[in-house]
């Protein structure tokens, strides 16, 4: 009778734990609220972040202001994500919400109703964001046009179709901020905050674990397209050999070393990284450069 | 006219296609060749172009505009005799033109078009000066990418 008692003691300890350690971690209301929001610098941080590359509409135009409907499928080993409206439609969008709401959203990976995100979306890289920056976003994205484009659920199987479980997942396998160590130089600086930050580079140049967390050891050393096809390269010094210059200009016109030009998603990356400051890019070339190199997987 | 032209160009596809059996095409794979060819050229001038753009190599205005010639000439070859049917990834070798490349006409037109205007733009960027030259390489460079894209397959 007395061993009962105590199994049920410790079970329910172990569901009161496991409850703990996977409920959303909430976020100061008054977050960046000493910051005056720029919706220019938001516009910049929006294209270095490549919110529209995965947001808008998968049939959208390419011209005008963008609008993020939502709807592009990701196919995964975990099943198909299907990118929300963040339009700031009330309804379908996120219209409705809060600086501090968008925040959580965007660096913790937590809905305004307290359920995890999916980790396709790269809060993991997004939380390195400074409290500025997300303002600054927020702030621009209120800009564009709204669409009342209804969400299409992800299309995810048992167990991941768990929200709960994505708690114990962060907490176990989310790096902890950066993960190259912080350099001295302000110029690689910067351009760890866009690779490791806005830009998300590791998402998809760093191989992942059964269960979708980055192997952060073997850090930028390419991974199989989630996409089925092919490989994402490695981009340490290891496999690539562009110059800073070769990186800056791939970064701005998209052409490779030897004239030809970017394929599949970095396309869409070019297009985001092109608008920004020289400075930016070069930034991110002096990281990537200087990136440990790991020899391919 | 255009019809009969569309018409006999598609008759010479299915009368090389029917000519080769199931061994190569030579109709077809020259078609293939002369593209790769065609993209040789226009990487070797934007090659010219970019090292400028880079600081490899010194800004030279002459230079410059010769590349950017030849680059707008061989971006305005005749898209009707080089990108025939029958020559997507997979059916010739050394091809990765996607099938979206025919299903998909006026899209791929439409893409080839912002080469052709994007080169053109820059032989007058290129004369002018390096910075001119530096932004209208984006634009080229934006144009490859765009088609590629959406009309070329992967590598292996």
């Amino acid at each position: 009778m007395r061993i009962w008692h105590g199994l049920l003691i410790a079970l329910g300890l172990g569901v009161a734990g496991g409850l703990y350690i996977t409920a959303p971690a909430p976020l100061d209301a008054g977050f960046a609220s000493d910051h005056t929001a720029d919706t220019e610098a938001g516009a910049l941080v929006f294209a270095a972040a490549g919110c529209a590359s995965c947001h808008t509409a998968p049939d959208g135009a390419s011209e005008g202001p963008q609008v993020l409907a939502g709807g592009h499928a990701f196919a995964s080993d975990f099943g198909t994500f299907y990118a929300p409206n963040i339009s700031p439609d009330p309804a379908s969008g996120i219209g409705a919400w809060d600086l501090p709401t968008f925040a959580r959203a965007v660096t913790k990976g937590v809905s305004p109703d307290g359920a995890h995100y999916y980790p396709a979306f790269p809060y993991a890289s997004y939380q390195n964001m400074t409290d500025a920056d997300v303002a600054d976003l927020f702030a621009y994205m209120q800009t564009l046009p709204a669409s009342a484009q209804p969400n299409q659920p992800h299309d995810v199987g048992f167990p991941f179709n768990i929200r709960r479980g994505l708690g114990l997942w962060k907490v176990a396998f989310m790096p902890d901020g950066y993960v190259t160590p912080a350099p001295d130089d302000p110029v690689l600086a910067r351009g760890r905050y866009l690779a490791e930050g806005l830009a998300h580079c590791a998402e998809c140049h760093t191989p992942r674990n059964a269960v979708g967390a980055l192997l952060t050891d073997q850090w930028m050393a390419g991974a199989p397209n989630p996409s089925g096809k092919g490989r994402v390269p490695n981009i340490t010094p290891a496999a690539l050999d562009w110059s800073e210059s070769d990186l800056i200009e791939y970064f701005t016109s998209g052409f490779t070393p030897d004239y030809d030009s970017a394929g599949g998603e970095m396309v869409e990356v070019i297009e985001n990284l092109s608008q920004l400051p020289e400075a930016d890019r070069a930034a991110l070339a002096a990281y990537v450069a200087a990136l440990p190199p790991i020899p391919s997987p | 006219m255009k019809r009969i032209f569309g018409l006999s160009l598609a008759t010479c596809a299915l009368a090389a296609a029917a000519f080769a059996g199931s061994h190569a095409n030579p109709a077809l794979e020259g078609a293939v060749k002369a593209r790769n060819a065609q993209m040789s050229v226009i990487a070797y001038h934007t090659g010219l172009l970019g090292g400028m753009a880079k600081g490899d190599v010194p800004y030279d205005a002459a230079t410059a505009v010769a590349a950017a010639e030849n680059l707008a000439s061989a971006a305005a070859m005749k898209r009707a005799v080089l990108w025939i049917e029958g020559t997507e990834q997979g059916a010739v070798a050394g091809s990765r033109a996607k099938a979206e490349i025919w299903s998909d006409a006026a899209g791929f037109e439409e893409k080839a078009v912002a080469l052709e205007a994007a080169s053109s733009a820059m032989i007058t960027a290129a004369g002018t000066d390096l910075d001119a030259l530096r932004a209208a390489m984006a634009d080229v460079g934006g144009s490859c990418g765009a088609c590629h894209k959406a009309y070329r397959g992967p590598k292996n």
